[in-house]
């Protein structure tokens, strides 16, 4: 059977196909009209044609010209409005998110969910949920693409990437990387399977799975020394002044230079790898840049880590 | 009126003793040391054609691949090897130069009224740095591979892939500068070359879409320059630029980029522009409806299409406030555009059609033209651009633009004024027929990217899901009826060099100075040096339109005596 549609798998997917079949309805109608016209003058007014000839009548004159630019020009910005709107509306984060890392390298991707269950080229989501992907490349640009989601992102080495979704629909979908990536780049994909919540539930509880991404994140935490200024106070083993972690993730943080920013992923991950940037106020400008020494992986256990240090009451 | 003073007598009374361009000189040096702005063209004629067909072959290669969803023809290697090369070859060595090098070089000093370019051994240079720069492209490509696609992101080109990138990147600045000198030359011609009376809104809409494509040519290209100079001297010399392990930014590569070429998209339509007016107007008889809002319409393109570079990086990681002021812009460039299919069609209204090849060819480029820039309005939507981007949608989207397009006008131009060149006529039959071949071949082979682009099959893919299969076969179908409709009239115009009918002055009764000279042309031009007192377009006298019924439509062609 010949597929004119693409599966609508995702809350944004049905939002994206309604904005599409708006425009083509448009378009088709304004395609429609140019085909008319053209086909229509070229047949009337061929040559020797008995149709009326001579000046323009006077509707046909600058005003059309005027009023054909502006209608265009209305409709373009009409149509910018409703896109941008419903892409700036789309996908709100949600707190409860489930968090998944994906690492992109040529040519596989590896995903990795909360408990530490690893899936290459493969990632399973509950449906119903909102999902959000933090993700980074260890080599060159790749693009995680899910068609029946609508959704791509690029993924970009050094840097993080957020996409978030929430699945509608269950089944198994095509993941594609969407941006040229080298040799096996039409080879570089997989499936994403949505599961109901429960059903996702006993998939992930049977994965083996090494440490959860946070305790593996806690063992790198004490092995490359970070605890020794920003361990825990209480214990008394910090001999270095520096922030306290607990409770840290996604907090406002000020900033030396009085700037004051959330400290989310992005921000987290540029002070270990530059931590002279954006020195928290209060705290003298010691660290050492962990650049070099702290591969992708586990920074992500790091940020794992991160993450689930709650501020002690 | 094209006023001619003194007066040309009647046409059957112009001695032909004088020897045109083409015979007045004779030997290979003299073609080959030539800065006669004619035969410049006719070098670079020659010249895109054999890179037509280099890159044609890799689109050949391209589609045979693609016909089944398993690798069957190339490696993996070869296949990236093969979209690098129809992508570069076709970009750098044939769109953009195409119109520009060989129309507007023949054309822009007989339309202005003058006897050559402003700087004829400038011109003459930048054929040889085109040529050199050319082959070693081809060097490149066929002597270590080149695996990056046209577009070189980074850090892929930069670190990791394996090939003559280096002297890739190298040919293409050699490539940049040749398309700089033909621009800065376009431009000195037009500001300074003009016939005495020849005001600047008395250009023909040829002129003027040269003169915009040369601002873009001119402003955008060194940023090319520089960009590739980077990728070298990363790639080259280690310098951290855009490798993020040292510090770089590999997103900086992709404006840089974008800034040239998404302007470059402009430097290969706008010319296809001025064509199509040129050839609606000739065969409808009726001047060009609104000819300053079409003025206008081009320099606004020429100068939005620097603004719109983000919309290639909806997807990268760019911050959605700059997506969304490249959003907004993108939708704002669709209004011109808009305004030139609305002004074709408008032209058409109440005049004398006629069907020579040429009308064919323009009929069929506002057609596709039309569907390519309001596929044009999906793309600028972030949401949708989000879907579709990367995917095989872009690649139908920008086809009909440029292929469809550009490639449409450039047969259209070259059918329109190849009695002004060659001083022949072609077989009509034939060239009706393939210019309705192109239309309906082209719809074939990239009308089904669309939905297969939709669906989510992503470019650049030697193998790929079998449910794309059945768009991938039908694309490479109609791409066996478009190498048809390519190359049937390469094979009928090379016939009329040699046994073609003579071709009159003026064989499609069209205004316009080049029309009024000998075809073909005398090395000078003009025998006298004309003056010019009314626009480019008098097929009926203004407030009036053509007369109906008769068969010379020259009749309502006012001449003064």
């Amino acid at each position: 059977m010949i597929r004119f549609w693409p599966a609508t798998a995702s809350d944004v997917a049905a939002q994206v196909d309604q904005l599409t079949g708006v425009l083509l309805a448009i378009c088709g109608a304004i395609l429609l009209l140019v085909g008319c016209l053209l086909l229509g003058f070229s047949i009337r007014y061929r040559r020797g044609s008995s149709a009326k000839r001579g000046a323009l009548p006077e509707i046909v004159s600058r005003e059309v010209e005027v009023g054909w630019t502006a209608a265009t020009l209305f409709l373009a910005l009409f149509l910018f409005a409703w896109a941008t709107g419903m892409e700036l509306r789309a996908n709100p984060p949600q707190p409860d998110a489930i968090e998944v890392h994906v690492l992109a390298r040529q040519w596989m991707w590896k995903t990795r969910h909360a408990n530490g269950a690893q899936e290459i080229d493969a990632l399973h989501v509950p449906r119903g949920e909102q999902v959000r992907l933090l993700m980074t490349s260890q080599d060159v640009i790749h693009s995680f693409f899910v068609p029946a989601f609508r959704a791509k992102q690029d993924v970009l080495p050094g840097r993080l990437t957020e996409l978030r979704f929430t699945a509608t629909e269950t089944g198994t979908y095509n993941l594609f990387c969407a941006e040229y990536c080298g040799t096996l780049h039409a080879r570089m994909g997989g499936t994403v399977t949505v599961m109901e919540p429960e059903d996702f539930a006993r998939w992930l509880a049977v994965q083996p799975r090494g440490d959860d991404l946070a305790r593996e994140g806690a063992a790198l935490f004490v092995s490359l020394g970070c605890a020794g200024c920003h361990g825990d106070r209480r214990g008394g083993s910090a001999t270095v002044r520096a922030p306290k972690l607990e409770g840290v993730y996604n907090s406002p943080v000020p900033l030396q230079d009085g700037r004051v920013v959330t400290a989310d992923e992005a921000y987290l991950r540029d002070s270990i790898l530059q931590p002279r940037r954006d020195v928290v106020a209060g705290f003298p400008n010691v660290m050492p840049s962990f650049a070099g020494l702290v591969h992708e992986e586990e920074m992500q256990r790091l940020l794992a880590y991160l993450r689930s240090l709650k501020d002690a009451p | 009126m094209n006023h001619i003073t003194p007066a040309i007598p009647a046409p059957d009374a112009i001695p032909h003793e004088e020897p045109s361009y083409l015979t007045a000189e004779r030997g290979i040096g003299s073609w080959l040391l030539t800065t006669d702005h004619k035969r410049i063209a006719l070098l670079y004629m020659a010249a895109l054609t054999a890179f037509f067909f280099i890159g044609g072959a890799g689109a050949v290669a391209i589609r045979l691949e693609l016909f089944t969803p398993k690798a069957d023809v190339l490696t993996a290697d070869g296949y990236n090897r093969m979209f690098t090369l129809h992508g570069t070859v076709m970009i750098w060595f044939f769109l953009v130069p195409s119109i520009p090098t060989t129309l507007g070089n023949f054309l822009i000093p007989l339309m202005v009224g003058a006897r050559d370019l402003a700087f004829p051994r400038l011109n003459l240079l930048s054929w040889y740095l085109f040529i050199f720069a050319g082959a070693v492209l081809i060097y490149a490509l066929v002597a270590g591979g080149v695996d990056t696609g046209w577009t070189f992101y980074t850090p892929f080109s930069t670190t990791f892939s394996n090939g003559y990138v280096l002297l890739a990147g190298l040919a293409i600045i050699l490539a940049g500068f040749s398309s700089i000198a033909t621009g800065v030359n376009f431009l000195a011609t037009i500001h300074l070359l003009r016939a005495p009376g020849m005001g600047w809104f008395r250009l023909p809409l040829f002129a003027w879409a040269i003169y915009g494509t040369s601002l873009v040519m001119v402003l955008a290209t060194p940023v090319l320059t520089a960009v590739l100079l980077l990728v070298i001297a990363e790639r080259g010399f280690g310098l951290p630029v855009f490798d993020p392990s040292r510090g770089g930014d590999p997103l900086l590569f992709q404006h840089l980029f974008w800034f040239y070429s998404h302007p470059a998209v402009y430097i290969m339509i706008l010319p296809s522009f001025g064509v199509i007016s040129e050839i609606v107007t000739c065969f409808s008889r009726r001047n060009v409806f609104g000819y300053d809002f079409m003025v206008y319409a081009i320099l606004w393109i020429a100068i939005a299409g620097f603004l719109v570079w983000g919309h290639h990086m909806f997807v990268s990681g760019q911050s959605i406030y700059a997506s969304l002021a490249f959003s907004f812009l993108s939708f704002v460039i669709a209004v011109p555009s808009a305004i030139k299919v609305f002004n074709w069609t408008f032209t058409l209204y109440r005049g004398q059609i006629t069907f020579e090849a040429p009308m064919l060819y323009a009929v069929g480029f506002i057609g596709l033209f039309t569907i390519g820039g309001l596929t044009g309005l999906f793309l600028a939507s972030i949401p949708i651009d989000v879907h579709v981007s990367d995917t095989y949608y872009v690649v139908g989207h920008f086809h009909f633009i440029m292929v469809g397009g550009a490639v449409s006008a450039f047969y259209g131009g070259l059918s329109f004024w190849w009695p002004k060149i060659t001083g022949r006529k072609y077989p009509m039959t034939w060239a009706r027929f393939a210019a309705i071949l192109m239309f309906f071949g082209f719809g074939f082979t990239f009308f089904p990217m669309f939905i297969m682009g939709y669906l989510g099959m992503p470019r650049r893919y030697q193998v790929y899901p079998e449910e794309f299969q059945v768009w991938h076969v039908m694309s490479s179908a109609g791409a066996v009826l478009l190498a048809g409709a390519y190359l049937l009239p390469m094979g009928y115009l090379a016939w009329s060099v040699f046994w073609g009918e003579k071709a009159e002055d003026d064989p499609w009764n069209a205004t316009g100075l080049e029309w009024s000279t000998s075809s073909p042309p005398p090395r000078d031009n003009f025998r006298t040096p004309p003056e010019v007192d009314e626009g480019p377009y008098f097929y009926h006298p203004e407030g009036e339109g053509p007369g109906h019924d008769h068969g010379d439509p020259h009749r309502d062609q006012v001449r003064t005596p």
